[in-house]
């Protein structure tokens, strides 16, 4: 294609022709598609037209701006309380009960009143729902030492020993514990009294136990026990990985032991109710008073739903402003072509065929509703951010929602723009440069 | 963006209209063409018009209001489509032109300059004339140094910041012959150029046509005003739709 090598106005115009024939054709076919009316310039007068009146604009965007920051607030803080509801909701704590004596306060300090039986994982283990059971009671050991090698070294510093607790067999899997090596003693130690230990995984390491197949042994006091195992992972009492534990039945033979002191279960999801009404009865059918149960609270099913409804009504209000702000946006890009028809028809009359007007108030309600979504959108994280503040929640919003919620706004604003661009595309050029300035 | 690709402006574009190669005819030329306006009774805007306008001449067309002049203006602006007859530009018929076309010769090959100057308030007088650039095919890299060109043969260099609100009206319409010469037309047509301004001014504006003139526009301007027609060249007198030769 021909263009104007050089600018028409530095030195002979253009349209001079040079005293010979012109080249007619040159014109209207000089350079190419790419120099008309493009891409680039279609945004540059829209952007011109959205920001001629500010004020206008502001007031424009308003409903936009309140309709998809409602939405993103609204999606925003449902993911939130999801975020928050998972975070409470513990698969551990849904499951795990906790059976303790009861205890009153008296002059000599707290006592238990109540005593947890020593067959407490046959009881407890009948009531349905149950899945394990077992029970855990402290051994005072008095003043002796615990060690690898009974060598009586007084210039050795004295350390405190390991706490020794006492298991029923049960208490392994009722705390949710793992052997890392080994085995958990069974009943059968615990009838006998044998004098096996299994030691926590702290405890292990601080003897220097690591390995049982060649069945060490550790000395309290002068009595050997067999390590049998090394347990690690447990959910409740991890104070187990500190000890070394004894059966019960060991530990009431060599130690005195009295008491339990806690017995742990796990149950099926739901068995809360049914085992907090019967766990203390089992126990002690007498003085069922004196035994304190512990179960997860029941799912709340009414909370969720209520909070369904109120996400509902907040969405339903959300699509009320956004259809409001695009009528607004409408409304105002339709008067906007009427204050500018003299522009329209200069525009025309330029050049500018109907297309090109109609894309430019196309895309001038379009950036109009864009910007109201965008502001819409951060006026919605923040508001939500300021929310989970407040309540010390942490502040979940996917970013694709906050993405999507602001295109929406431009995509309302290119269907409220569409009336008023089929509008202006249709002003014919005569009627539009009469009068007007 | 393809919402309004079919709005009246529809059917292939034909080979390009303007592919004469080398066209030494008239500008402008009306052959035998009317244009009615429905109604009861229809009125005649233009009755049976013959018209001729050679590349380089300075044309003034005059008459009362209601004369038809208008109606001319439209005719030779592409605004408006004949009754019957046809209306050759550069030689090619543009009568039955699809839209699209019309509006593509419009940006290309008619310049216009009004009565009311038609600026826009809110842009500068450079984007005022840069306007005209968008929709004629004036290459990208050359638009802004034509715009500064051609405000600099209008003699508003100074003013390219400005807003035509705070220029005066002598300002104000050169700027829009800066607008309308910058896409260099083959004719520049002007209504009633000189309607809102005083008579100094208006001589100032006038000046210019003349030197565009011996720059060699062709040049068309609508007016009742006898001193603005009698700078022209050659004048043409229309009353009742009917044109006649002003000798």
């Amino acid at each position: 294609m021909a263009r104007l090598g050089r600018p028409a106005w530095l030195g002979r115009p253009a349209w001079l022709g040079r005293g010979s024939a012109t080249r007619p054709g040159a014109i209207v076919a000089r350079g190419n598609a790419l120099d008309r009316f493009g891409l680039g310039d279609l945004v540059a007068e829209s952007a011109h037209g959205v920001a001629a009146k500010p004020g206008r604009l502001i007031l424009t965007i308003i409903g936009t701006v309140l309709g998809i920051g409602s939405l993103v607030v609204t999606i925003g803080l449902a993911q939130t309380a999801a975020g928050q509801i998972a975070r409470q909701f513990d698969a551990v704590a849904a499951t795990q009960v906790l059976v303790e004596p009861s205890t009153s306060q008296t002059q000599g300090g707290r006592r238990t009143t109540g005593r947890i039986p020593w067959d407490v994982e046959d009881r407890l283990g009948r009531i349905a729902g149950v899945t394990a059971v077992g029970a855990v009671g402290t051994v005072s050991i008095g003043d002796v030492r615990i060690t690898v090698v009974p060598v009586n070294d007084p210039s050795v510093a004295t350390s405190a020993p390991p706490q020794v607790l006492a298991a029923t067999p049960g208490a392994l899997e009722a705390v949710r514990g793992r052997v890392v090596t080994g085995r958990f003693f069974d009943s059968g130690h615990d009838e006998r009294a044998d004098r096996v230990v299994v030691l926590g995984a702290r405890a292990a390491l601080r003897l220097g136990v690591n390995r049982v197949d060649r069945q060490p042994s550790i000395f309290i006091g002068e009595r050997a026990y067999t390590v049998i195992g090394i347990i690690d992972d447990v959910q409740r009492r991890t104070d187990l990985l500190d000890a070394v534990i004894l059966p019960v039945g060991t530990a009431r033979a060599d130690f005195g032991l009295t008491a339990l002191e806690q017995a742990h279960g796990t149950i099926a999801v739901g068995a809360g109710p049914v085992f907090e009404a019967q766990a203390a009865l089992a126990l002690d059918p007498t003085t069922p008073e004196a035994i304190t149960v512990q179960v997860p609270p029941p799912p709340s099913a009414l909370r969720q739903s209520v909070q369904a409804d109120i996400n509902a009504i907040f969405l339903a209000l959300g699509a009320v402003a956004l259809l409001v702000g695009g009528l607004g946006i409408a409304n105002v890009t339709l008067l906007s072509v009427r204050e500018r028809v003299g522009e329209i028809g200069l525009r025309r009359a330029l050049g500018a065929r109907k297309k090109d007007i109609g894309n430019q108030f196309l895309v001038e309600s379009g950036v109009i509703g864009l910007l109201g979504g965008l502001l819409g959108a951060a006026l919605g994280v923040f508001v939500v951010v300021a929310v989970s503040l407040a309540k010390e929640w942490t502040p979940i919003l996917d970013t694709w929602v906050v993405l999507a919620a602001a295109l929406l706004g431009g995509v309302i604003g290119l269907a409220a723009g569409t009336y008023p661009a089929l509008k202006a595309a249709g002003i014919e050029p005569i009627t539009a440069l009469r009068g007007g300035s | 963006m393809t919402l309004l690709d079919g709005l009246g402006e529809s059917g292939p574009a034909p080979a390009s209209p303007a592919a004469v190669p080398e066209f030494t005819g008239p500008v402008i030329e009306l052959r035998d063409l009317t244009r009615t306006f429905p109604g009861d009774p229809p009125v005649h805007a233009l009755r049976a018009t013959d018209l001729s306008v050679a590349r380089g001449e300075y044309l003034s067309v005059v008459g009362p209001s209601g004369s038809g002049k208008s109606t001319l203006l439209h005719m030779l602006g592409l605004l408006d489509r004949p009754t019957t007859g046809d209306y050759l530009l550069d030689g090619a018929a543009t009568g039955t032109l699809p839209e699209r076309d019309r509006a593509a010769l419009r940006g290309g090959r008619i310049g216009f300059v009004f009565q009311s100057f038609h600026l826009l308030a809110q842009r500068t007088v450079l984007d005022n004339v840069l306007l005209a650039t968008l929709y004629s095919g004036v290459p990208r890299n050359e638009r802004r140094e034509r715009a500064l060109a051609a405000l600099d043969r209008v003699g508003l260099s100074h003013r390219l910041d400005f807003l035509p609100t705070v220029l005066s009206g002598g300002e104000r319409q050169r700027v829009a012959v800066a607008r309308a010469v910058i896409a260099s037309p083959h004719v520049l047509l002007a209504d009633e150029p000189t309607g809102n301004l005083d008579s100094v001014t208006s001589e100032g504006v006038l000046d210019l046509f003349d030197e565009l003139h011996r720059d060699g526009l062709t040049l068309v301007v609508i007016t009742h005003d006898d001193a603005v027609s009698s700078r022209a060249q050659r004048r043409v007198r229309i009353a009742d739709g009917v044109l006649t030769e002003v000798a």
